[in-house]
């Protein structure tokens, strides 16, 4: 009974610390539409300064305290200072465009941590006056955990208050809720999503800091927290602080009493509640049916036309120069260039789910890293040969995306990409943690190509069949009645219904045709690298994949593949900086990659190949 | 002529407003119903509810004696009900041509067709719907960039691809001059006696509605307070003193 009782309180104080992490995150997407990356960096930096600061003082209960005061303030501080040298220039940008900017700095932030706070991991420091336990009919809890059980409603009760009951939060519920009206008013916009930003950083820096003595720091903290903030905001309701809690304390119980049941993965848990919650209430636990989003009339695209002539002549000019390549370019080139269309058809398979089909997935990775582990597996196991493996792949995949797509199409927007990154993180930690099976951190290794494939000329050219069929297939299916459909359902909501198409049913097919593309890339992906690990499927993958896409420009089919060969390209150079002979240990690409995004997203705010597309009309660009 | 549709007793409510109050009527095949009444009185709510896009309160709907309650707007389509909205909704991205061409190959079923491009898929047959409304010309357009009174007739093109029984518009001459108005109306009855399909249509102009309804019934606040011919209407003291309080005109 007593370890009972202490597993459940255990779990609503590890429910304190979600909260304020998902509470910022929804005031900030609330008032300024940022889906803010760099929030769980926020919470990460809010935990190292705690802890530095925590250090240098003196020891004392109330020292110990203002430690962490003084590192919420500190991250808000820095979250200001993003909002204005950064964000405050995107707020005109599509939405995506400031998704893209804040996890470039997600990116800068990582590389910086690991600079500043160093790579192992810190243990926390005790809380003063509060290091004890207290008996609970023969099992101990930390004093501290009391604690935290106490504060988070008390933030609760302050945040409610200040929403409700001043002028400041007023205007942010007014802001949230009708942007429009919010100009109307007249209110210095500027201030508000400033003060936005600080108070929403303030609550990410303080969930860090003030599960210090809990759980430490570590540089792993970022990601695997924002994960669980999105899971949180749309199990709560998107919005609703009171369904935040809600949903914190749900979570937070479900991994502490999860891991008694299923101590390899927590977060299979995490996605079974997810599951039945969006199934019982598709809006959240207290979120209310999302108002109908309307394109800006500058946004809708212009109709599907066949390539112009000019159009098709460079497409062919392309190929034909793939296809000599093998006669003027060394082996390493080849292997770039096979990279290079793998990671097109991955990128063009996303396009295909978010262009015409108007769905932003956070988590393509899953389905991409999800096929180069069913190939390999498929192989390790059961010895499969090659072609039957890049064959099951693809299919593997298709499932998975239709079981992930059949909860995801329940949401539209960037709820919809919130779930897709929960469910892709769920995917990643099972191969993370699973590695009996998996083998874990040290992957898959030894899938090499079938026999016939393995000179390394026949294996560029079976690379680009495959990459360059399934881009052929994709953009043939957009033609057809079937991507029609899709683009059907992304124009209106009313009119498809009203002309006998099913919405729901249309968007989860486009999901699975997605992933059996990125399966199909994935599968032959792993033989071109001979082996697989776990960060093919992780956050940072799926964000390669959607920043390529959103680099070259989600209004037409020319802008993934551009936007594939730049990343591939610019990784590859980044890679080659001797780094070393500057003394420095560590690759900084994260921040390089970062800087150039952020670079990026300020120069060309409508992605490379939408802005070549606009400059030269009709010359590049297949929509136009 | 049998009956085409009916609706016994309607009910439905927003929370404490109650848009659609206790309303029974019907439609007889091949004949123009108008529904007339002030802003709010429940009329795009009463459309809602027929073509399943809302759930009612209490009531029931019938079309050709089948009972369609409750059913989803997709599957109440395929019975044969055409619908044209208050606020024009096309696919912006689709040219003109093509958006009737989804009509086609949504009620042939071919929606999840990979195959065939949809370029060749009942061109003819939608360009001749076009003709028939009169936007031949501009066929080949993105709608995003069309007139709106063009639009209108775009979704009138639409709903008629899949010959349907019923037609129901919601002020289908929305924003468009008094001229065109009546000649839209026009075009509207004249299809409707040529295939013998009912429609029921709102519209806040009194000449068109005169000249072009069968039958009117008229709703105020939810409730339906007067119901009859042209004329029976007109001489309604009721309706004459809720028209002669509010203006005639508006959306
Ligand atoms: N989705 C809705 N939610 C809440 N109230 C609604 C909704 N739709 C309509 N109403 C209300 O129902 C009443 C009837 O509206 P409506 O049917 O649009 O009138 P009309 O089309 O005759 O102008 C109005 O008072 C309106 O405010
Ligand atoms: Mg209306």
């Amino acid at each position: 009974m007593g370890a009972f009782i202490v597993q459940f309180l255990t779990g609503l104080s590890d429910a304190a610390s979600l909260f304020f992490v998902a509470a910022g995150l929804s005031l900030i997407f609330g008032v300024s539409r940022v889906v803010n990356m760099a929030h769980g960096s926020f919470y990460m930096v809010g935990a190292y300064v705690a802890y530095f600061v925590v250090s240098f003082l003196p020891k004392g209960i109330f020292t110990f305290w203002s430690g962490i005061i003084i590192a919420a303030l500190a991250v808000g501080v820095l979250g200001v200072i993003i909002e204005i040298l950064l964000m405050r220039r995107l707020y005109k940008a599509p939405e995506l465009f400031m998704l893209m900017a804040t996890f470039a700095v997600l990116l800068v932030i990582a590389d910086l941590s690991l600079w500043l706070f160093g790579a192992e991991d810190k243990i926390g420091p005790r809380a003063p006056g509060l290091d004890g336990s207290y008996n609970i009919m023969g099992a101990l809890i930390p004093q501290y955990d009391i604690a935290l059980i106490v504060v988070a409603p008390l933030i609760l009760i302050g945040l409610w208050l200040l929403l409700n009951k001043t002028r400041w939060g007023i205007l942010i519920r007014a802001a949230t809720e009708d942007r429009d009206m919010l100009a109307a008013l007249g209110v210095n916009q500027k201030w508000l999503f400033s003060s936005v930003f600080f108070l929403g950083s303030c609550l990410a820096g303080l969930g860090g800091a003030i599960q210090l003595p809990k759980g430490g720091a570590d540089l792993l903290m970022d990601l695997n927290v924002i994960a669980t903030a999105f899971v949180i905001v749309v199990v709560g309701g998107m919005g609703s602080i009171g369904g935040a809690f809600l949903a914190s304390v749900l979570i937070g119980e479900l991994s502490s009493f999860g891991v008694l049941v299923l101590p390899q993965s927590t977060l299979v848990m995490m996605f079974l509640v997810m599951a039945v919650v969006l199934i019982v209430r598709p809006y959240g636990l207290l979120g209310k049916p999302e108002a109908e989003e309307h394109l800006p009339p500058e946004l809708v695209e212009s109709p599907l036309r066949p390539a112009p002539l000019k159009f098709r002549l460079v497409g062919l000019g392309v190929l034909v120069v793939l296809i000599l390549l093998p006669f003027f370019a060394g082996s390493f080139q080849l292997v770039l260039f096979g990279e290079i269309a793998i990671f097109a058809l991955a990128c063009m398979s996303l396009f295909f789910m978010m262009g015409p089909g108007g769905m932003v997935s956070f988590g393509h990775a899953a389905f991409f890293g999800g096929g180069a582990y069913a190939a390999a597996l498929l192989v390790h196991y059961t010895n499969s040969p090659m072609e039957l493996a890049i064959a099951l792949a693809p299919l593997c995949m298709g499932l998975l995306a239709l079981i992930i797509g059949w909860f995801c199409v329940r949401l539209s927007g960037v709820y919809l990409a919130m779930l897709t990154l929960a469910f892709a993180q769920i995917c990643w930690s099972i191969v993370f943690q699973w590695s009996g099976f998996t083998g874990g951190d040290d992957g898959i290794l030894g899938i090499w190509p079938a026999k016939w494939a393995s000179n390394e000329v026949v294996f560029y050219y079976l690379t680009l069949l495959v990459s360059i069929g399934g881009i052929m297939i994709l953009r043939y299916l957009l033609f057809t009645p079937f991507g029609y459909t899709m683009r059907a359902c992304r124009d209106s909501h009313l009119r498809p219904d009203s002309i006998g198409i099913n919405v729901k049913r249309q968007q989860w097919f486009s999901f699975a045709v997605a992933g059996v593309f990125a399966g199909l890339a994935g599968g032959i992906y792993v033989f071109s690298k001979g082996s697989v690990f776990p960060t093919e499927m992780s956050i940072s993958r799926s964000f390669d994949i959607l920043l390529s896409v959103l680099l070259g420009g989600v209004h037409s089919m020319s802008g993934p593949l551009v936007g594939s060969t730049v990343f591939i390209w610019l990784e590859h150079q980044i890679s080659q900086i001797p780094f070393y002979k500057w003394g420095l240990q560590i690759q900084p690409w994260r921040l390089i990659l970062g800087g150039i995004y952020i670079l990026l997203v300020m120069a060309f705010p409508q992605g490379i190949a939408g802005y070549f597309g606009r400059r030269f009309e009709g010359t590049f660009s297949v929509n136009k | 002529m049998g009956v085409l549709l009916e609706v016994i007793e309607l009910h439905k409510s927003f929370g404490g407003v109650t848009a659609v109050d206790g309303v029974s009527f019907d439609l007889q095949e091949g004949h123009l119903l108008a529904m007339i009444g002030p802003n709010g009185a429940g009329k795009s709510t009463c459309f809602n509810l027929i073509n399943g896009q809302l759930r009612p309160d209490r009531g029931k709907i019938r079309i050709l004696g089948k009972d369609i309650t409750g059913m989803k707007p997709r599957h109440v389509w395929r019975l044969g009900v055409g619908r044209t909205f208050q606020v024009a909704s096309t696919f912006l991205s689709m040219t003109v041509v093509e958006n009737v061409q989804m009509v086609f190959i949504s009620s042939h079923r071919k929606l999840n067709s990979m195959t065939k491009k949809v370029s060749n898929l009942y061109r003819d047959e939608a360009m001749e719907l076009l003709k028939l409304v009169g936007v031949e010309e501009q066929w080949d357009r993105p709608c995003g960039i069309l007139a709106y009174g063009d639009l209108k007739r775009v979704e009138l093109a639409m709903a008629l691809a899949n010959n349907p029984k019923l037609l129901l518009m919601d002020e289908p001459t929305a924003g468009m001059g008094l001229k065109e108005r009546l000649k839209l109306m026009e075009l509207t009855a004249r299809i409707a006696k040529d295939r013998n399909i009912g429609v029921l249509f709102t519209e806040h102009d009194m000449d068109v509605v005169f000249s072009h309804a069968d039958f009117i019934i008229v709703l105020n606040y939810g409730k339906l307070i007067a119901r009859g011919t042209p004329t029976e209407v007109r001489d309604n003291e009721e309706v004459k003193e809720i028209y002669l309080g509010s203006c005639a005109t508006g959306t």
